[in-house]
Formats: C-alpha cells, structure tokens, sequence
C-alpha cells in the first residue's frame, strides 16, 4: 500500500517501556489502532499505528494512562495472551466482539488514538485543515444579513408579564 | 497572624472580582483570598498544536480529572451531572463560554407566577442597572431588540453567526419560532484594551486571544489599580467567629501548606455554590455547630445545576465546524412557562457550532456514526465540518435533596474535606428534558439534517453551581437575607451562585455578577449601620 508521505508533525522515537508503557501494552495499542483507523491510499493518509503517530500517542498519554493499561491488558488477556499474536482477521473478530459486548471500555481507546492521529501534519492537510495551532492567526467566520431576523422582530415582544 | 483588612473576600472569580472592584470606591482595605494562581493566556491551549487533547488535560472542565494544584476534590459520584469548574484568578469565566443572557423578569417571581419553589426577595428592575454595568465592564457583544426581553442596550455588535447560524435561524423562522444573536461576553471589536474575537473557537479553554472577558483580564485588572490586594494560593478552609456571633476572619493555608489567619471586619464569600457551602459547613464550631450561618439547616442544600440536554445533526453542506466562538445565537421560544407541556417553567436553547478533528472522530465513534476499520475514513469526512445542533439550559427547581455535604473521607492536599454532591433530576426537569430534545430534533430535520444524535442529561455539564446558600427574608428558610448579608452572621456576605433562589433557564454568570455588584452596592449604601 502506498500513499503520499509527508514530514510527520514529530518524526519517530524509539519506544522504550520507559515512555509511560510496557512494550507489550504498546504492541496492543498498535495493534488496536491499526484496526480502528487503517491507512488509506484513497485518502492518502497513513493508519494509526503507522510509527509517528504511535511514538506520538505513547508520549502523551497523560491523565488516561492508568485507565488505557488496564484495557490493553484486559484486551491481551481476551485474546489469550497478546493480541498482536493473532492473526489479523482474528484480531478484528476478537475487536469487533468486544466492542459489541463493551463498547464504553474501549472509549479510552477512541479517545488516545484520536487525540493523536488527528493532529498529525498529514491526516489534517488531508481533510483541509492547516498544521497549525488556532492562536493567533484564528479564522474567518461571516457575518450575515440581520434582516433575517425580521420575522422574529415583526412578532413582537414575548417577555412575560411578571 | 496577617495584618487585620476592612473586607476579606474568598474566591477570586466571576463574582469576587466584580465585588472587589465595586467596594474599591470606599477605600477601605480589600483583600482577596485565591487558591489558584492567575492564568497565563500565552499557554492556553489554542496556542499548541495539541490544542484538543490540553482541553481534556490541564484545560479540562473537570476538577477531579484536571487535578492541578489549585483544584479540590469533589465526589460527585452520587450525581448524573459531574461537576464541571475551574480554580484560579478569573475561576469559572476562564472555562465558560462567555454565553451572557440575562435572566428574565419572571424568573424572580416563579411562586407567584407558576406556583414551584419561591419568589425572590428582589426582582429583576432591582438588578437591571447591576446587569448593563456589568455588561460595560466585561465587554458583551449584543444585538439590541431582542422581543424576549424588556429593552436593554448593546455595549457592541453581536459575534458573527456564520454558515451555521444563517441555516438555523432560517429553520426557526420557518418554524416560527424565537431566535436572536446572543448576548456574548466576548468582543465583536476593540474594547478596554481588549482584541476582538478572532474566531479561535477556544472559549471554553481559555481565550489567548483575550476577548472573551474573564474577570482576570476585566474586573481584576481596574481592582488591582484601585488597590485592592489579590493573594493567589491562598486556600481558606474555615471562617472564625468570636463570642458576638461576627465573623473575625479566615484560616487559609498558603503556598507553603502553612494554616494562617486572616483577620477582617468583613467577609464576603464568593466561591461558587459548591465552595461556599463546603467553607460554611466546614466552619461548624461550638457556637454554629451546623455550619456556620446555617440556622435554617438549608447550606448546601438545593443545589441546582442547569440540567443540559444535547441535539446534534449532520448536513450535506460545509459549515462553520470549529472555526468561530462557541455561542452565537439562542432561542427563548420555550422559556416560559405553557400548561400544556405538562412541566413548570421552561429552557432555553443555545446553538452550537461542530467540533475539531479530535473530537468528531471522538463522537462519532461513540454516537455510532463513524465506524472502526476501512469505512472510518469516509465517515468521518461526512461529519467534519458538516455538524451543528443545540444544547438545552433547562431552570433546574430546587430540591433539598439535591445538595452538598462534607465527605467524611475525601480531603483535598490541604486535609480541608472535600465535597459531596447529592443530585438526582427531578420529574419536572426531566420532562423538560424530554420536551427540549423532541423541540430540537424538529428544529434540527426543519434544517435538513440528518444523523441526528441526543444525550439527556449532559454528564459533564455541571457547570452552573446555584442554590445552596438562597437569598430570602426569612431566616428560618435562607441563608443570606435581600441584600446578601448572612442573616446568623452579621458582617458575613455571600455574593456567589448559592445564593439564588431559583435556577432560572440561562446560564448564570451575567446574573452572578449582577448580584455581587448590588450586595456591594448594598454594602456601600449601608457602611454607617451594616452590622446592625
């Protein structure tokens, strides 16, 4: 598969169990995130485990690390030891099973693989926003024509006498 | 001990800066107690480009998740609605959105008007000079001759609406049903030294901008010239009190963890409607065994919220997404009270803009819009840029059962208990509830949308923190008498959200600031007998 590569908002670091999780649980979160959102040549936008992105994830864990640990462990004990030992079609059974049995443990999932993957240089350039924090250059928004307000001018006050 | 002051006030937020401003005109000595620090505009989160995973981090709304230094525990685990705050100079209007409507004039006569709960003892001509000082000092943009309320001037034009505001103002004429820009505490355009808006769509983050008028860039900002002293990680624990049943001070611990005493001839609470009562309660002594100023037994109780209920929609064509501030248009067609609906008093209903990528592909995947593995792609694309719908502020009514307690476990890092929040909605909210989102989902298909979504109640919504310290005239059924003052205390003032009598259906901080500058106002017309 290919699709067009850009300079990642981070270039890769090694992962090491000292960033925040044990290689085995970020072997899990790959693994997970590759089957959540998978690259896509139509899109040109690379999948959520490609390495950028993961080193990304894994550094910024922050106030969900507890809570996504213990879900990658539950995950790896579902699947009978390591998730990522199973071959792929039956990592996304095993996936799809549990999100249908207990989609809201897998929220925290959802939210660190998002949180990641949608600042990345090449997602957001790929769905037409500008790699760039909102301060200070902000956005246009419109005014529009206030007349259309007149149909709730000409129906007169609704202030309730009191 | 510190050197005695004239007033000590607690709490640097939206209403204690409003009260130390006014009360800087008597020229006494004013201090006031922070436990935050004052936040630096330049670390906000719009200004990185982890802009919305710092809204769930050291910006989220919550204070158990955020957790920061100046934050104090709150088990809310007994509550649908988790408590949402922020603590430092400026408090909740760092966070808020800046959505700015005034209550209306029936509000304040809910008893005699709808037969629910009680009138207040001041009305709403009584704070209407309060209100349009309190929109020049925080700078509100707003259209003037909205038909939903009695006249009021406009300090600035309104934000604009937008793609998203043009489409459901069009649905709500077709409809025909109230909507208006609305009243906004953020700039249109230049202001006190303040930028105009530049659509950054952060409001609820902190605005690096700084036009969206958090009092530590309004109120504080004049009181500090008018030399009124701030002291930031000051957190109070207790307020003492001597043999003539007067307030003689506060017991706060500093930056050091030290417990110091501040003497003060007056103390004015101005802490949010879970802060104070959890300082009154704490404060309980030989003299006040159930708290402090609560004869009545109602501190902490009637805690009311705003109940919030959601409607989201999806539509074919692009819209504002995440550009542009968070409010910009509302609805008053369902304010007010109609038999016919089966509840009492009403709601109303703030438009709302789409989200960043994060959290459409956060949302999505948990409304069941965008799916896991090839199709995420696609789904998503639909819903970027492509969402809007409204959120619900429905009047919450007051309940002794919904309140906040001491737990006696939890503690924040000071060993101060931390609080508990009792809550459950009640019937008439819920039907209310009920009411706001079949309303919106019509509003919302009249707009041509499709993939609408709907949560009631909002959890992490309980922003609005009112009711637990209620301002009435007698002192066996409130807290604080007509004018703010505390009717066991007599030098004890409460200009905060607790001392609402009712909830009203819009967010409260325009009115927060209104009654903390006529209980200082009161305080200042009174000074020759206001311990009397």
């Amino acid at each position: 598969m290919t699709f067009s590569i850009e300079t990642p908002m981070t270039e890769p670091q090694p992962i090491s169990p000292s960033d925040q999780l044990t290689l085995a649980e970020v072997d899990c979160l790959r693994c997970i995130a590759g089957h959540m959102i998978p690259a896509s040549a139509r899109h040109g936008v690379p999948g959520a485990d490609d390495p950028g992105i993961i080193a990304d994830m894994v550094r910024s864990l922050d106030r969900d690390r507890a809570e996504l640990q213990r879900v990658l462990r539950m995950i790896d004990e579902f699947a009978g030891g390591r998730l990522s030992a199973l071959a792929p079609a039956e990592q996304r059974d095993l996936l799809a099973r549990h999100r249908k049995d207990g989609a809201a443990t897998l929220a925290v999932i959802e939210a660190v693989v998002s949180r990641a993957y949608y600042r990345d240089d090449r997602v957001l350039k790929s769905i037409g926003m500008e790699p760039r924090p909102p301060f200070p250059a902000g956005y246009p928004v419109e005014q529009i024509d206030l007349t259309l307000l007149d149909p709730v001018r000409q129906r007169g006050s609704i202030v309730r006498e009191a | 001990m510190n050197e005695p002051v004239d007033v000590l006030i607690i709490g640097g937020g939206a209403s204690g800066a409003a009260v130390a401003w006014s009360l800087a005109d008597t020229r006494m000595r004013i201090l006031c107690l922070e436990q935050g620090g004052w936040p630096n505009s330049a670390q906000y989160p719009s200004t990185g480009r982890d802009w919305e995973s710092r809204q769930v981090e050291d910006y989220a709304i919550s204070p158990n998740r955020r957790a920061s230094a100046a934050d104090y525990p709150i088990n809310d685990n007994n509550s649908p609605i988790k408590i949402a705050n922020f603590n430092g100079v400026g408090g909740g209007t760092v966070l808020y959105a800046g959505h700015f409507p005034r209550m209306h004039p029936s509000d304040f006569r809910v008893r005699t008007l709808d037969g629910v709960a009680d009138d207040w003892p001041i009305d709403y001509a009584t704070l209407e000079p309060f209100y349009a000082a309190n929109d020049r000092m925080m700078g509100v943009a707003s259209l003037a001759g909205d038909p939903a309320y009695p006249a009021k001037d406009s300090v600035m034009p309104p934000l604009p609406l937008g793609s998203t505001g043009e489409l459901m103002g069009k649905a709500m004429n077709e409809l025909g049903w109230h909507w208006w820009p609305s009243d906004s505490a953020i700039t249109s355009r230049d202001y006190e030294g303040r930028a105009p808006c530049i659509n950054l769509g952060h409001c609820g983050h902190g605005c690096a901008q700084g036009a969206k008028a958090s009092t530590d860039i309004t109120y504080w900002q004049e009181a500090l010239r008018n030399r009124v002293e701030l002291r930031t990680g000051c957190r109070v624990s207790r307020i003492e009190t001597n043999d003539d049943r007067m307030a003689t001070g506060a017991w706060y611990f500093d930056r050091d963890g030290q417990e110091v005493f501040q003497p003060a001839e007056i103390v004015v609470m101005a802490c949010n409607g879970i802060g104070t009562p959890r300082i009154l309660l704490n404060s309980a002594s030989e003299r006040f065994p159930d708290g402090l100023a609560n004869s009545s037994g109602q501190v902490g109780c009637n805690l009311m919220f705003h109940p919030y209920a959601l409607v989201r929609g999806r539509f074919d064509k692009p819209l504002d997404g995440y550009r542009g501030s968070r409010v910009f248009m509302w609805s008053m067609e369902f304010y007010e009270t109609d038999p016919a609906r089966g509840y009492k008093r009403g709601y109303c209903y703030q438009f709302t803009r789409g989200f960043g990528p994060v959290m459409t592909s956060v949302s999505g995947m948990a409304d069941g819009l965008i799916p896991w593995g090839e199709g995420h792609h696609d789904a998503f694309r639909k819903l970027f840029d492509h969402q809007a719908g409204m959120v619900s502020i429905c009047e919450d009514l007051p309940e002794e059962i919904n309140r906040v307690t001491l737990d006696p476990v939890l503690k924040d890092g000071n060993g101060i208990a931390a609080p508990k929040i009792t809550y459950r909605v009640g019937e008439n909210t819920q039907k209310m509830l009920d009411h706001s989102v079949a309303r919106g989902t019509e509003i919302l298909l009249k707009a041509g949308a499709s993939d609408i979504v709907t949560r009631s109640p909002l959890s992490y919504a309980g922003w609005h923190l009112l009711g637990t310290a209620k301002m009435g005239k007698d002192p066996k059924t409130s807290v604080v008498n007509e004018w703010g003052r505390a009717h066991d205390v007599k030098n004890l003032f409460i200009v905060d959200g607790s001392v609402f009598v009712t909830s009203g259906g819009v967010n409260p901080t325009s009115t927060i600031q209104a009654i903390a500058l006529y209980v200082a106002d009161q305080i200042k017309a009174r000074l020759h007998d206001l311990f009397d």
